[in-house]
């Protein structure tokens, strides 16, 4: 199974974070980078620029609309994700629960949609 | 022919419901297995005999029932063909050992439980999968409308299947904490059948059974010093039913119960298992709060009571695990100890933190000490607001005697303000 491991946490505690600490945090998610490729989990996996960046795409009435900033204002922001390859949920939320920012913020889980095989 | 089939049915439906969910992987189909299973036996028990192993031959009668139903079905669903060609590779093997079906009923207890699962939905689905009772049984006990409980239990079901909660029972270095979350589920269970939170009576036996029965099963299952303490507590708590409430349903405080009442052979197993609990290294909240029961199991009166022990206790207890209700526990037991002024003193410090200004037997504690201190008008105020908050009917009657009661004596004092 696929799930998709979305990391979220407060952007604006990441940007007042002391440089040290900010380093710290980076190297830890480069290690646990490192240890889910070797175990196997690991299918991609990326940090997200600021919500500053966002920009939310439309189409109504045929138009395409854009607006500035991210689809919902919310506490915590999408901030980076993880797409992995689990056994099953209890094997994927070991893994989410191994992401650094899981301290600082909250991880989502979802599976991915698994199309159902048609008959030949 | 027929009560030898609900015979085997009431003692090993559940088990045959976790072997066959483990065997299809899928809840639905397991139930579905289950039924046809049932009503196969009806059908060839009589001209046949009964199976050596009624179990195994019910297993397996279900899983072929469900494998050529799939077949069936694929016929009009192509995605189907896949999975019946699956099963039905894997129905070549012999259904396993004993060890292996207990283990079953570990698994279904398991996912029942999921922390992915909301609370509420890991009671429905544990009282409906592992327990057997009915949507409209579970519907009455926690007075929810049975369509909620229905779209509960179907959602669950759903989630186990699309999110893939796999069907295990956890790995050693996850079982604590996953363990300590299916004692919850049990002791919220058991909690409502012992006080239910709201309705027309104090007790609701059957969820009270029902978690005693769940409980025995962990207990048994599972060699950890917390589910012994939870099966102690659980025990030594309901021998206490049927002093706790007259036959017209009135409640009765611990205090003024009938003892002989008490059912003292389940407090005398529930005292082994506290003991068996207590021996352990680690020492949890279920069997401290088990082990406060057993004292007052073991008491002949509420005076004849050790009730330094039991505030050392509550002692304990609140270290390991603080709570505002553990507290107010605490604060009653030390009212017997050293009196209701020395009571109602950390009864008031605790309402002011504000944690318990919506529990209605905090309030209904200081009528009490109130109402002991020659208190009365302030006893009457804290009955009073006990009566706004409780949804309970038995509390709410005996509150409203107590009110009376107070009020009645307040006007003998002050017989121009009446």
């Amino acid at each position: 199974m696929k799930y998709l491991c979305l990391i979220y946490s407060d952007e604006t505690a990441w940007r007042t974070l002391p440089k040290s600490d900010e380093l710290a945090m980076m190297s830890e998610y480069r290690n646990f980078g490192e240890s889910i490729k070797s175990s196997g989990h690991w299918l991609a996996g990326f940090r997200l620029q600021d919500t500053d960046t966002a920009t939310t795409v439309r189409i109504r009435n045929g138009k395409v609309s854009t607006t500035d900033g991210p689809f919902a204002e919310t506490k915590e922001q999408l901030g980076g994700f993880y797409l992995i390859e689990a056994r099953d949920l209890n094997d994927a939320i070991q893994v989410a629960g191994r992401i650094p920012g899981a301290r600082m913020g909250s991880i989502e889980v979802r599976p991915i949609w698994e199309p159902v095989p048609q008959p030949a | 022919m027929r009560e030898t089939v609900e015979a085997v049915y009431r003692e090993h439906s559940r088990r045959i419901l976790a072997t066959l969910i483990r065997l299809l992987g899928d809840f639905d189909l397991a139930e579905e297995a289950l039924h046809d299973a049932f009503a196969a036996a009806v059908e060839q028990w009589g001209t046949r005999g009964v199976p050596d192993n009624p179990r195994t031959w019910l297993v397996s009668t279900g899983r072929f029932k469900a494998i050529d139903a799939l077949r069936r079905r694929a016929r009009f669903d192509g995605a189907l063909v896949e999975l019946a060609d699956r099963l039905g590779r894997a129905t070549a093997a012999p259904v396993e050992e004993d060890a292996d079906l207990e283990d079953d009923r570990l698994r279904l207890i398991f996912v029942c439980c999921h922390p992915a699962l909301t609370l509420d939905a890991q009671i429905a689905l544990t009282l409906r999968e592992v327990c057997g009772l009915t949507t409209e049984a579970i519907s009455r006990a926690f007075l929810v409308s049975a369509p909620t409980i229905a779209q509960r239990i179907v959602r669950a079901k759903a989630k186990i299947r699309d999110a893939a909660i796999p069907y295990e029972v956890p790995s050693r270095e996850e079982l604590p904490a996953r363990l300590d979350g299916v004692l919850h589920v049990v002791y919220l269970m058991f909690n409502e059948g012992y006080w239910a939170s709201s309705g027309d009576s104090l007790t609701r036996p059957d969820l009270s059974s029902e978690a005693i029965r769940l409980g025995r099963l962990l207990a048994t299952l599972i060699d950890e010093p917390e589910a012994i303490g939870l099966l102690a507590m659980m025990l030594l708590h309901d021998a206490r039913r049927a002093a706790r409430s007259t036959a017209t349903g009135e409640l009765i405080l611990l205090e003024d119960q009938d003892r002989t009442l008490w059912n003292h052979a389940q407090i005398a197993e529930g005292a082994t298992l506290v003991e068996r609990a207590l021996a352990r290294r680690r020492i949890g909240p279920y069997a401290i709060q088990a082990a406060i029961a057993a004292v007052h199991g073991e008491a002949s009166s509420a005076a004849d009571t050790d009730w330094a022990q039991i505030v050392g206790l509550y002692d304990v207890l609140l270290r390991l695990e603080p709570s505002p209700v553990g507290a107010l526990n605490r604060a009653a037991a030390v009212a017997m100890r050293d009196g209701p002024a020395a009571g109602l003193a950390l009864v008031d410090s605790l309402m002011d933190h504000g944690e318990l200004d919506e529990y209605p037997l905090a309030y209904s504690a200081r009528g009490e000490l109130c109402r002991r201190l020659g208190r009365l008008e302030e006893a009457a105020q804290a009955y009073t607001r006990a009566l706004v908050l409780t949804r309970q009917e038995p509390q709410r009657r005996f509150l409203e005697r107590r009110l009376q009661q107070v009020s009645r004596s307040c006007a003998d004092i002050h017989p121009s303000q009446t």
